[in-house]
């Protein structure tokens, strides 16, 4: 074939390629030609890894040279739940591994619901010199110990992440490691630490880092502390509080007034622990400003949570308990109405009758209230048909759905009957919805309208409900854009996943526990998709000991190019090509 | 406070150990009750009779033992929600305190909700650690056994169980412990 001279020289497609950001769009015009590719390789420097076990690390090294930020993920969602077993894997070493050869200019990492640990840490803060961004999200294997590891070392690093990742929490005093010439922290949350800091560690850090503008404490970090660290952050646009309580004493309220008034950027406040709710008053000053208030920890009552989002008209994002009652989300229906985001949280999760009067009004009144609402995550006991079909006549742009009725199974409260017609309504008007959570009594009927109108979803959450297989063909054969597909406890089973089987190498991932596969299906599946690692993950021992249609506890399929992974514990099989065909 | 140990009928539904968290039996059958307990004989005609729980409710039986990741909540957000009912007795769940008596190898936990006032508490702690309380006077304290039971309230003080109304005593009691011996003696007798 004979070669074209490029039109351009590679530095101008190069420069052109710079304004081309999407991952999507940098696959595109990787596949326009062969010299397109290679200039694209070359010069891609994000890199956004769904899924850890669909690609090797030798694989991304082989074709991005160059890489300066990198995102994983790894346990599937439902580990947030206690879903998958300990040990499963996730581990990121061997990715740091490879990439500190490979990468020494690495500059940011963020990983999510992976193992991460001390000597991992230790390995990034020996490798990469200019590492500025570190982000572990729900992550967890480490210790303080190998923070401290961090803070010696990367002494680029402006921003440290911890976002609800499990710490072992050995000693406050990691932070004293940051040595006195560092002074180029921008971001620091460290909200999920259990034991207490070394607040003198602390402030002084604070203090020398002038272009601190985030900064989230743990619930360690006492009431009368802040004041301090507000004064030496005048400039913070984002801001956990620790404990939000202690003594009143009217000098230290007007301490704290006044320390927080002089944070004039102010946009995103949480943390609340232990809320006295006597000190609130001493955030009203900023109230106007915020965009983002986060009182998920805060139980305080109804009243004193009206008081404050009436305050609050630039609200963008609220998250809350349910003690804000169907009273307070009315409040806030009528006072925030550029709210696009709202999660309400259950105060009592594990009690079957309300402890708060929080029901389907509430949501009907955001949905009608507010405008710009497009992302919910909402608990509540019961709910209605009716309701659900006037919360999507109200909001017809919803992104993101996720209604939990707490107690599984349970029907619409005023007919009895399943909420089929009400989720229905919500996929046949919300046109953009992208992620959807169901839960209540749902038949088979239910998923046959998700699949006909969900046409944009790419992420849905199911559980305890369904007739048959048929629920779950009318999903895997109806929703063109699924990506993840998780589900626990539905009668779904060996039909369905085999009859759309070819559908499962489209999506990122497929989860099913206490489900009917059988082991047999498992294997029928790994057998004929190579392209995908077909997981059986079973804590009762070796799924040859049991019938083949005996169903497995639970299965984790996902499309990789990495073929089997290696680092599997004792309790996870992978099906493959072999596996019709090995004994044991 | 009632001076004398068994003065209301015997709830062992309340001091009965389970898996489950307390409250779930008792309240899930009344759907229109308020978190207040009501007397043993009403709950155990409700239980007894699923038909009538079924017709209240139009669904089957709630489970009573917690559901593995359900509903859908992260443990830390779980645990915070722990911690600070331990800390606020207006919170409806239960009201978590450890108890320890001197000589056992290993402490347990009961919630005080359970219990609506000083015998049942006592009796299920005879129950829980197999021991006797001896009798309860204001001037002597527990006379009759070498047993005293203690807690230690929101001062960090030790006190004797007993001497305070019974909310008070669930409102401000961080921790029991069960004294033996002459530690045990020395409490109520003129100290």
């Amino acid at each position: 074939m004979p070669k074209r001279a490029n039109s351009f020289p590679e530095e101008v497609l190069e420069y052109v390629f710079s304004f081309i950001q999407t991952d999507q769009d940098r696959s595109s015009i990787s596949t326009v030609c062969k010299s397109w590719y290679e200039i694209e390789r070359w010069c891609r420097r994000r890199i956004f890894i769904g899924n850890c076990y669909a690609v090797s690390p030798r694989m991304l090294i082989r074709r991005f040279p160059d890489v300066r930020s990198i995102e994983l993920k790894g346990k599937p969602h439902f580990a947030d739940f206690n879903l998958v077993p300990e040990g499963w894997g996730g581990y990121v070493y061997p990715w740091i591994a490879a990439m500190a050869s490979a990468y020494p200019w690495l500059e940011e990492i963020k990983l999510k619901r992976m193992v991460v640990t001390d000597e991992t840490l230790e390995l990034i803060a020996k490798s990469f010199k200019n590492m500025k961004l570190l982000v572990l999200s729900s992550c967890e294997g480490f210790s303080t110990d190998g923070l401290a590891a961090i803070a010696a070392n990367c002494r680029n690093l402006r921003e440290l992440d911890l976002h609800e990742s499990d710490v072992e929490d050995l000693s406050g005093h990691w932070l004293s490691h940051f040595p006195d010439t560092y002074t180029s922290l921008v971001s620091l949350n460290i909200a999920c630490l259990g034991s207490e800091l070394s607040f003198s560690a602390l402030e002084r850090l604070v203090a020398r880092c002038p272009n601190l503008r985030s900064l989230r404490l743990n619930r360690s970090v006492p009431l009368d502390r802040l004041a301090n660290l507000l004064r030496l952050a005048p400039r913070l646009t984002d801001l956990g509080t620790g404990a939000y309580s202690a003594e009143w004493r009217p000098d230290v309220f007007a301490i704290l007034s006044r320390a927080i008034s002089g944070c004039k950027e102010l946009k995103s406040l949480s943390g609340f622990w232990d809320v006295v709710p006597s000190y609130l008053p001493a955030i009203y000053s900023i109230c106007p400003g915020l965009t983002s208030l986060n009182l998920s920890y805060a139980t305080i009552q109804s009243p004193a949570l009206v008081k404050l989002v009436s305050q609050c008209p630039n609200l963008q994002r609220l998250w809350v308990l349910d003690y804000i009652e169907d009273v307070g989300l009315d409040a806030l229906a009528e006072s925030c109405k550029d709210l696009r985001e709202l999660r309400v949280f259950p105060s009592d999760p594990f009690v079957v009758e309300p402890n708060v009067s929080l029901t389907e009004q509430g949501l009907i009144s955001v949905s009608e209230g507010c405008p710009k609402l497009h992302s919910v995550l909402y608990f509540c006991r019961q709910m209605s048909n009716d309701a659900l079909i006037t919360i999507a006549r109200n909001q017809p742009n919803f992104t993101c759905f996720r209604l939990c009725i707490i107690e599984p199974k349970i029907p619409d409260y005023l007919t009895l009957q399943p909420f089929d017609v009400g989720f229905g309504a919500i996929v046949e008007n919300c046109k953009n919805l992208r992620r959807l959570s169901v839960s209540g009594l749902l038949t088979d009927q239910a998923f046959d309208y998700i699949g006909t109108y969900g046409k944009k979803l790419e992420m849905l959450s199911i559980a305890f409900a369904g007739d048959s297989d048929l629920g779950l063909h009318h999903i895997l054969s109806g929703c063109d854009n699924l990506r993840k597909l998780e589900i626990r406890d539905c009668p779904f089973g060996d039909k369905a996943l085999l009859a759309n089987a070819a559908k499962l190498e489209t999506m990122r991932s497929l989860w099913m526990s206490s489900c009917s596969v059988s082991y047999g299906a498992c294997k029928l599946l790994g057998q004929r998709l190579p392209r995908l690692n077909v997981e059986v993950i079973d804590e009762r021992g070796h799924p040859e000991s049991r019938p083949e249609n005996s169903p497995v506890e639970k299965l984790y399929i996902y499309r990789s190019v990495a073929g089997p992974r290696f680092d599997m514990p004792g309790f996870v099989w992978t099906m493959d090509e072999d596996s019709a065909l090995r004994v044991t | 406070m009632e001076g004398k140990a068994h003065e209301n009928d015997l709830n062992l539904k309340a001091t009965e150990l389970t898996l489950g968290l307390p409250g779930r039996d008792e309240i899930s059958d009344l759907p229109n009750q308020t978190k207040k307990r009501s007397p043993p004989a009403d709950l155990k005609n409700e239980e007894g009779n699923p038909d009538a729980k079924n017709a209240q409710k139009g669904t089957a039986p709630p489970a009573k033992e917690q559901i593995v990741g359900w509903p859908p909540i992260r443990s830390y957000r779980k645990n915070s929600l722990q911690v600070n009912k331990n800390t606020e007795a207006e919170t409806a769940a239960g009201i978590y305190v450890k108890v320890s008596m001197d000589g056992a190898p290993y402490l347990r936990k009961i919630d005080l909700r359970v219990y609506k006032c000083y015998p049942e508490l006592l009796k299920a702690l005879e129950v829980m650690f197999k021991f006797t309380i001896g009798q309860y006077s204001e001037r002597e304290g527990y006379k009759g056994s070498e047993y005293a039971p203690t807690y230690e309230d929101k001062d960090g003080d030790w006190m004797l169980v007993g001497d305070v109304p019974w909310d008070m005593f669930m409102s401000s009691c961080k921790k029991l412990r069960i004294m033996k011996g002459s530690e045990a003696r020395g409490l109520g007798c003129g100290v």
